[in-house]
């Protein structure tokens, strides 16, 4: 060390952090990787303890979010921290649930029928040809929208999201707009007994998430978030400073996919079919409006986000069921009103509280800090005067 | 060889009306330096007033004039209460609150008038004529050339050839400079959003209700096509608008023709992913000419 | 200090910037009609952000400005320009897409309504700018600097302002052009009696037209004086012009 003074602890402590080593300190401390691991360890066990107190069919919806979450976790992660706007990612789900689907019905085929650990080497072998197939689509997408500028690589995946239902129609194997069913998996021997097989499904979908979101958790507080957030913020500097903005683009384009594919898998597993309808534009949408809603670039806001878009549609049906309007107008607001409110809180979010959920979350931990910038009391730091550009 | 013709034909006169949606994107786009994904569903709501307007009054052309002011209208209002507050430096806040603004208007106008596919009675004939033995262009076909074509017209002479049309080129390339002149750039900013909301309406209206029914989504399809032909002609130029606009309309007609209506979709995107990697910048971009 | 209503521009109290380090700090300054100023001062001394809070395109913290005695403050960047106080900003103002013709009508258009009216206003500036006329189907970015400062000065007198802000206009020009633009510059403003604040930093050539030279530093005014005082001054010059 040629160090002509002694580092500060302040510094140490950013060296550790960058290095992963566990810093100096009072008390011994865990690396930052050990961290976000016992941090993803303790929440999987309270999720699963939480299934235990939850009815059927709110552990179906458990299991429901939690599959949405692996989607909300890669999307906020590339359009918070690499400022790529994918509006295409149920493409990436759907791409997951097609290659569970044909993966099990083939594993089935191939003589893995049956409960117990057959069925248990079915999932695995599913969400491995998920991972698979919505990884290849994410990185020819990501190859593609590396060189794309903003706009355009949203309008990409828009084209994309609406030429699924074309593409299934046109390939057999995909089973046309009916989609693909698979076997029903049912609650292993050992614990059938213990809990049925919602709960079952519950336990699946929540570690399957802490598997896939956990790697993006690590990638973001690592060195590789220090590069999606250079890159985005200036690629030429980033270039200078010896970072690729194209493998980093792709990279989190591909993280972000293997995410959404598990995710994709999980809803096949859950429902037990897939096909295209259900991954529409509409549906896309929604991965936007959780990621941005929960605050972009974070994980804790993803997931609140995914239990916002999973739960307030089911909570409208329930409510204007219950209120008693007649027949046709249920029919209509069943979906719509969800999405008007969801459309609402994007512009809101983005146009007063940009930072979502998760911003109001760590203000209130925070003591809040006045704003010494700012020449004009404007909201943002960033806006200029409103015509400029 | 005779439905070539035809097929050519009637994506000739499609892929106009394709063109004068991509032209409303371009007139944002050179406004304000955004792509306005909010277009589709502006001109969707425009087609229900035009609808109503119509249903009232059996008259498709009181329609017509319903739906220009609507979108015009309601153009103007996006960019006045919502646009303007959106911070600039990145694209990404105006692309999510446009998305928003579509999830708003689609789902209103969802719970307002309900799933079905409305058809709309074309003001012409929709029987093709045949010339020579050889089907051709319907009357209606004819009238939405004309009618596309009289609006290209339109407005490039009002561009190139009114002071107005100076001052909304001028706010467009360098509004500082402009405002320092004394135009009133906010004011001709807003009068651009108005006239690309109108065309967007103008040429849903033609496409739409004949096409494939009135209803909510319908026009998603329309966005995607003005999308792709506004990446192959570049964002910036009406003349690529008008090129790309017919090379869609043909493709898609003879896809549809020759193999299927359920493939156009899937050929689209080809098509533009084929054009996003190999020119991003579109094929008649202009050259990055713009003062600083 | 020149009593501020008897003053074709004057600024109060200007205060623009960040809250812990303003650009501008109380800056004080008066421009009688028909004066040509000199603002002088090293790069990041404040010229520009004067000029930009004076039309308005930055938004001062405290502060007034006045253009004969009416106060500009809550007036937008083309109200200022429409109530005569014109600028040619610094760099390339010339829009690049437009030709010659198109920027000369652009500055005449508020002012001048109807066509014929703006015709003859444009002709007269072809006859006091001749390289343009010869150009005037060229587009703005197919001109040479010179040309281009020519036409941006051109365009900016069209509108036949009260008071004309410039900043940098010899940035990048040969000492031959920039004799001639400040040249027609001089003899505009004397005939018309113009007001000018020409900010600078080829002192020799800006001094040589001004009446009075102001120097900013660090934001505030810390010399104002006649120019041929301010240009004579070894002392002077050398603590604050660098020469």
């Amino acid at each position: 060390m040629t160090a002509t003074r002694p580092a500060t602890a302040q510094e140490t402590e950013e060296t550790a952090v960058r290095d992963d080593r566990p810093a100096p300190g009072p008390a011994r401390r865990l690396t930052r990787t050990q961290r976000i691991l016992v941090r993803a360890a303790v929440l999987t066990l309270l999720a699963v303890a939480v299934t235990f107190v939850l009815d059927p069919y709110r552990n179906y919806q458990l299991a429901v979010v939690a599959a949405t979450f692996c989607a909300t976790a890669g999307l906020t992660l590339l359009v918070g921290l690499t400022g790529q706007l994918s509006l295409g990612h149920a493409v990436l789900m759907a791409a997951g649930g097609y290659g569970y689907a044909l993966t099990v019905n083939a594993a089935a085929g191939a003589g893995l029928d049956g409960d117990g650990g057959a069925s248990l080497a079915r999932v695995v072998l599913g969400l491995a040809g998920a991972v698979v197939v919505s990884g290849a689509v994410g990185g020819l997408l990501g190859l593609a929208g590396a060189r794309l500028r903003g706009p355009y690589l949203a309008g990409l995946t828009l084209a994309m999201v609406v030429a699924l239902p074309a593409l299934t129609a046109q390939v057999p194997a995909l089973g046309g707009d009916q989609g693909l069913a698979v076997p029903f998996e049912g609650v292993p021997e050992a614990l059938s007994r213990l809990i049925v097989v919602e709960q079952w499904h519950a336990w699946v979908a929540i570690v399957v998430a802490a598997v896939a979101v956990t790697p993006l958790a690590l990638l973001r507080s690592g060195r590789a978030g220090l590069r999606m957030r250079a890159v985005h913020g200036d690629e030429t500097a980033a270039r200078l400073s010896g970072v690729s903005p194209a493998r980093v683009k792709v990279g989190a384009f591909v993280a972000s996919s293997l995410a959404a594919g598990l995710g994709g898998a999980l809803l096949c597993l859950v429902t037990q079919s897939v096909g295209p309808g259900h991954y529409d534009l509409a549906f896309s949408l929604l991965l936007v409006v959780a990621a941005v809603v929960g605050g972009l670039g974070s994980l804790g806001g993803a997931a609140a986000g995914a239990a916002l878009v999973v739960l307030l549609p089911w909570l409208v049906d329930t409510v204007t069921a219950a209120v008693g309007v007649p027949a046709d107008l249920e029919q209509r607001l069943s979906g719509n009103l969800a999405v008007l409110v969801f459309g609402a809180l994007l512009i809101v979010v983005t146009l007063v509280w940009p930072g979502g959920l998760a911003r109001a979350a760590t203000r209130r931990r925070h003591r809040p800090r006045g704003r010494t910038d700012a020449p004009a009391a404007s909201p943002h730091p960033t806006a200029s005067q409103p015509l400029e550009r | 060889m005779d439905r070539l013709v035809f097929l050519l034909a009637t994506g000739f006169a499609r892929g106009l009306v394709i063109a004068l949606f991509a032209l409303s994107l371009v007139i944002v786009w050179r406004a304000a330096r955004l792509v306005n994904f909010a277009q589709a569903a502006v001109a969707t709501v425009a087609v229900f007033a035009a609808f109503a307007v119509t249903g009232a009054t059996g008259s498709f052309w009181a329609g017509l004039a319903a739906a220009l002011v609507a979108g015009a209208v309601l153009n103007a209002a996006v960019e006045r209460g919502l646009m303007r507050r959106v911070p600039s430096g990145s694209p990404l806040p105006g692309m999510i609150v446009a998305i928003g603004l579509v999830m708003v208007l689609q789902s209103a106008l969802g719970i307002a008038f309900g799933p079905r596919h409305r058809p709309m009675a074309a003001p012409f004939d929709e029987r093709p004529f045949v010339v020579g033995g050889v089907p051709l262009l319907s009357a209606y076909d004819l009238f939405v050339l004309v009618v596309a074509l009289a609006v290209v017209g339109l407005l490039a002479w009002l561009f190139n050839g009114t002071s107005l049309g100076l001052q909304l080129r001028a706010s467009a390339a360098a509004p500082e400079v402009s405002r320092l002149l004394g135009v009133r750039v906010p004011r001709m900013v807003t009068l651009g959003w108005a006239l690309s909301g109108a065309v967007a309406a103008l040429a849903a209206l033609l496409l739409v209700p004949t096409e494939l029914g009135l209803n909510a989504h319908s026009a998603d399809l329309l966005f995607v096509h003005a999308f792709t032909v506004a990446a192959l002609g570049g964002l910036d130029s009406p003349t690529g608008a008008l090129v790309g606009g017919v090379v869609v309309g043909v493709l898609v007609s003879l896809v549809t023709g020759y193999v299927g209506a359920g493939v156009a979709p899937l050929a689209v995107l080809a098509l533009l992913t084929l054009v996003l990697l190999v020119r991003p910048g579109g094929i008649f971009a202009a050259a990055q000419v713009r003062a600083a | 200090m020149t009593a501020a209503t008897s003053s074709a521009l004057a600024v109060d109290g200007l205060t623009v910037g960040y809250a812990g380090a303003p650009v501008l700090d109380g800056l004080r300054l008066a421009v009688a009609p028909g004066e040509v100023v000199a603002l002088l001062g090293a790069n990041g001394a404040g010229k520009t952000t004067l000029l930009r809070a004076l039309s308005g395109l930055t938004p001062p913290r405290a502060g007034r400005v006045l253009l004969d005695g009416a106060d500009l403050t809550a007036l937008s960047v083309e109200d200022r320009a429409r109530r005569g106080l014109a600028q040619v900003p610094e760099g390339r103002s010339v829009v690049t897409e437009l030709t010659v013709d198109e920027n000369l009508r652009l500055g005449a258009l508020w002012c001048h309504p109807g066509r014929a009216a703006r015709r003859a206003a444009v002709a007269r500036t072809y006859d006091l700018f001749e390289p343009l006329a010869r150009r005037r189907s060229s587009l703005g970015h197919q001109l040479s600097g010179g040309e281009r400062q020519m036409l941006a000065l051109g365009r900016a007198l069209l509108a036949r302002p009260r008071v004309l802000l410039l900043d940098e206009p010899s940035l990048g020009l040969a000492p031959r052009v920039v004799a001639q633009l400040m040249g027609v510059l001089r003899t505009t403003a004397r005939e018309t009696g113009l007001t000018v604040l020409l900010a600078e930093q080829n002192v020799t050539s800006a001094l040589s037209i001004a009446d009075r030279g102001v120097v900013l530093s660090l934001g505030a005014v810390v010399v104002d004086a006649p120019a041929p005082e301010l240009a004579g001054d070894p002392a002077l010059r050398h603590a604050y012009l660098g020469f």
